[in-house]
């Protein structure tokens, strides 16, 4: 019977450091043996566990869309134990892969609609690979009108510089990138993401939106997404909490019946309303 | 009703309905023989709920820093009123806002001892200054109360309490110069590999649970040296030196500031007789400086704390 | 055969004929601690005034430090993560409680769901044969009643034995059970008097557990409901936040990961964790969800008494043992708690 404990092998092919401060770093992983590979099989929204040998493991998004190949992308912010090391190995290195863990996005109730997808700071990394999975042209359409809004502090701390870049070219997204106050060179949208997201008034009819940042962000988000007329069951979000073993057994994630790891990360607002905030 | 019970209870009531204190630290009935809760009296009515019999075990200063913002009474016997002096002297608790019900001290029952002494399960206990009777389904014993109290108070010298605004009962005679130290001497006089394995086998039923540390009022660093991860300086697994490094690392810890009060022994789930590793070095204290023993008075503050010219030890001067 | 009746005289031979099939497990006296370890005769076992084990019976499949990886630093396979779980040997315990039987019986729900099995609980768990002894005098601390157990409980057991004095009665509930009874060449078809006193032992001692409390209320409350409850700081206000009741419990099942280094290589290890910790639940960031003991005894309360049986069939996650109960530094009663959130 397989382990599900046990990670797969995977080598580090490529690393980038994304933001000015030098602390978020994404993570091009390709497996080392085909069978794990095809074993992976995930939908953007699900997470996996990284490991490191000695230090354990951290539960992080999985940033790449299954359309973009084979290999995987992991973006992670330099925090805690596992973090620091993952962001001292060098490309080359060996390290573990554990997944794909969680629900994912709701694409079968987004297929038909429109989609808002609302980012902030570094929560950024699961809404990358629901627009790249959106986008794709075997998939693009499926889904209505796409909107993007997503902000950072300043231009040097938006992830994915090279893909906002191609995204603001095209004409079947919304694109609306934000920093939070002006800067030189910048000639994009400037404000904060709740300000932005009621200027750019996405429509709430036949509507999805997906939310997910700093929880700051989400509080004052909410009000001007149910001004739009978006419904607690039109609203999605992604949950962090401690975990370990990820896959609904050691009892670390929960929030009130519902484990993180295995019955989310990804919920409703209407679902999270029944729960308690432990999160 | 008890004196000591009775004297509390009208006290606590008065402060409650004076508006003195927010609420008064003190042990109420357990559900179960031998055991009380300590309880949060916020009003007279609550406040005639609380006890004081022998099964006050563990240590109410422990609980003093969480109110900080309150007024609070605690009711303190010796060892307890030396905890919170020792928390006062380490500033974490504001003695302004403290009412100290003082209780004159007979010494707690040890549980374990009771129970071994009997043949079935105890359902219920009742007890004097002399004597305890235990009974159970088919038995009734009654025993000196001497040789059924926890091993910390049946060689206890502060048994009144050494700062308190009023207390509960006349003052007991406190014992003089007790037996100490028999079992630390025997290991100390053991060689270093039957030590070794002497305490390889205190330990070997410790499940860390840290009832030790959190019940004991010295422990109250918001995060402890075994829960940091980054350095991470003890293993959290059950290998046998992580398990010695975590209560070694304690004791030392608790060097001159252990009031003896064997919250650590009473608390322990597995009956390990932690207080024999923490004894070793309240004894190193004690023969170390002048016979020292911690926190009597507020004034004296703890050997390892201060520094003197004519300390003993050269290396601190080289 | 139903039925079987053992004289205890043979229980020397019952151990040796068992041992010969695989590990004779029994409640044996360590120090002050009554734990279940393999046993070579009937001598061995702590039976006589036995109530029960002093730590749970789950560490047996679930021990609070467990290897689950190992990692090499150098060479062909370096930081590569290896599975080396040893096959577990074949084990007959004896002297299982019901209680704790019935615990293993969550326990199997919990370490499997529709997606992941864990191997680790289920290698040990399937390659044992539980033998369960009927509690004939129930301490004053059980309470397996008001949680829809018995003393008598079969859930859980291949074989439930009774207590009859001269003679254990035998009555084999699975087909492990079965092979384990036909095996032992001392059985004997019990009279019907042997029946007729097991079923009196089981009144006996049903007549002594009385329900102590219901859970009706914590049943029809919503979540929100019992989580916003007064009763929440008074319970948790004496809580010195150890992680006694949860390491007694034999329903407690939470864990930690790490990674142990030596020089070689190393261990991805699984320690014991406990929901009354601060640790268990901070984030890297310092925000921690549960950031005091209200929060922290709230949860394991609602996990037991109302989170797992939403989830897993209205089954509750207490087994009425009383180990908690009995070992809580201060006293804290579960079943005063469930009163308090069945009010």
């Amino acid at each position: 019977m397989k382990n599900p404990y046990l990670p797969y092998p995977v080598r580090i092919e490529k690393t980038v450091i994304e933001t000015e401060d030098r602390n978020i770093k994404s993570f091009k992983l390709v497996f080392l043996n085909d069978d794990d590979c095809k074993t992976f099989d995930y939908t953007p929204g699900q997470f996996a566990q990284l490991s490191v040998t000695g230090k354990g493991e951290i539960p992080i998004g999985i940033a790449s869309s299954p359309t973009e190949g084979d290999h995987l992308l992991f973006t992670v912010n330099k925090m805690g134990v596992v973090t620091t090391a993952l962001h001292n190995l060098i490309e080359g290195s060996i390290m573990g892969v554990r997944g794909p863990l969680g629900n994912s996005y709701p694409f079968d109730k987004m297929k038909g609609k429109d989609v808002t997808i609302i980012g902030g700071g570094y929560a950024f990394t699961t809404l990358r690979a629901t627009i790249v999975y959106m986008l794709d042209k075997k998939n693009r359409a499926d889904f209505g009108k796409i909107t993007l809004i997503y902000g950072a502090r300043t231009p040097g701390m938006l992830l994915y510089k090279d893909t906002l870049a191609e995204w603001s070219k095209r004409d079947d997204i919304n694109y609306n990138v934000t920093v939070d106050r002006d800067a030189p060179g910048w000639t994009g949208r400037v404000g904060f993401v709740p300000a932005v997201t009621e200027q750019v008034a996405p429509s709430s009819k036949n509507a999805i939106a997906v939310i997910c940042g700093p929880p700051v962000m989400i509080k004052y988000t909410l009000p001007v997404m149910i001004k739009l007329g978006f419904t607690p069951e039109q609203t999605i979000t992604s949950l962090e909490n401690r975990m370990k073993c990820g896959i609904g057994i050691c009892g670390r994630c929960n929030v009130g019946p519902e484990y993180v790891c295995k019955d989310g990360p990804v919920f409703s607002m209407a679902q999270l309303k029944e729960m308690p905030q432990e999160y | 009703m008890p004196i000591r019970t009775e004297k509390i209870r009208k006290v606590a009531k008065k402060l409650l309905n004076d508006h003195r204190v927010d609420v008064v630290i003190g042990y109420k009935k357990g559900t179960i023989p031998l055991k009380n809760i300590p309880y949060f009296a916020k009003n007279a009515e609550e406040a005639d709920k609380l006890v004081w019999d022998g099964n006050c075990r563990g240590n109410l200063a422990s609980y003093l820093s969480r109110f900080n913002d309150k007024r609070v009474a605690i009711i303190a016997q010796g060892c307890v009123s030396r905890n919170i002096v020792g928390l006062i002297q380490e500033k974490q608790i504001n003695s302004d806002n403290l009412y100290i019900i003082g209780v004159p001290c007979t010494g707690m029952l040890d549980s374990r001892k009771l129970i071994a002494a009997v043949p079935g399960e105890i359902t219920e206990v009742t007890e004097n200054d002399l004597y305890v009777i235990a009974k159970g389904r088919g038995f009734e014993v009654t025993m000196n109360r001497g040789d059924v109290l926890s091993r910390n108070c049946d060689r206890c010298t502060v048994r009144n309490p050494v700062l308190f605004d009023e207390l509960a009962a006349e003052k007991v005679n406190e014992q003089k110069d007790p037996v100490r130290y028999e079992k630390i001497k025997a290991v100390e006089a053991m060689s270093p590999e039957e030590r070794a394995a002497f305490v390889d086998e205190l330990l070997s039923p410790c499940i860390r649970c840290y009832a030790c540390r959190d019940a004991c009022p010295l422990c109250y660093c918001p995060e402890c040296f075994v829960d940091k991860s980054s350095p991470q300086w003890c293993g959290k697994s059950q290998d046998s030196t992580d398990v010695l490094s975590y209560h070694l690392i304690r004791a030392f810890h608790t060097a001159g500031r252990c009031t003896e009060c064997g919250a650590c022994e009473d608390a322990c789930p597995m009956g390990i007789k932690v207080r024999l590793i923490s004894g070793k070095v309240e004894k190193e204290i004690r023969e170390n400086f002048d016979g020292y023993e911690a926190w009597k008075d507020l004034k004296t503050q703890p050997p390892l704390t201060v520094f003197k010219r004519d300390d003993p030890q050269p290396f601190v001067k080289e | 055969m139903e039925y079987m009746r053992l004289n205890k005289k043979n229980m020397a031979v019952f151990i040796e004929e068992l041992g010969r099939t695989c590990e004779v497990w029994g409640p044996v006296k360590e120090g002050e601690q009554v734990k279940y370890a393999p046993v070579s005769n009937a001598t061995d076992m702590a039976l006589d005034g036995f109530k029960n084990s002093t730590m749970s019976p789950k560490e047996i499949f679930f021990p609070q430090s467990e290897k689950m990886l190992s990692f090499r630093r150098e060479g062909e396979d370096a930081n590569i993560y290896r599975d080396e779980q040893a096959q577990p040997t074949k084990k007959a315990i004896f002297g299982i409680r019901p209680c704790d039987a019935r615990a293993f019986r969550i326990l199997d729900m919990i370490f499997k769901n529709d997606q992941f099995t864990d191997n680790y609980w289920f290698s040990k768990r399937d390659a044992t044969t539980l033998v369960g002894l009927g509690c004939t005098e129930p301490c004053s601390t059980c309470f397996c009643t008001s949680v829809n157990s018995h003393p008598f409980d079969e859930k859980g057991l291949d074989v439930l034995v009774s207590d009859l004095g001269e003679h254990y009665l035998f009555k084999a509930l699975t087909k492990k059970g079965r092979e384990l009874v036909a095996g032992i060449s001392v059985m004997r078809e019990p009279s019907d008097a042997n029946i007729e006193a097991h079923m009196v032992l089981r009144k006996k001692a049903e007549d002594v557990m009385t329900v102590q409390f219901g859970t009706d209320k914590v049943k029809d409350k919503t979540v929100l409901e019992l989580f916003n409850e007064d009763c929440w700081t008074g319970i948790s206000e004496p809580c010195l936040n150890c992680s006694t009741c949860s390491y007694v419990c034999p329903t407690c099942h939470c864990f930690d990961i790490q990674d142990e280094v030596s020089k070689e290589g190393g261990e991805r290890v699984r320690n014991w964790e406990s929901c009354m910790t601060w640790i268990f639940t901070v984030h890297a960031t310092g925000h921690n969800p549960r950031p005091t003991k209200k929060e922290r005894v709230r949860q394991r309360f609602m996990h037991k008494f109302k989170y797992i049986p939403m989830k897993r069939n209205g089954e509750i996650g207490c087994v009425g043992c009383g180990r908690c109960v009995a070992l809580c530094p201060v006293n804290i009663d579960i079943r005063e708690v469930v009163k308090q959130m069945n009010s």
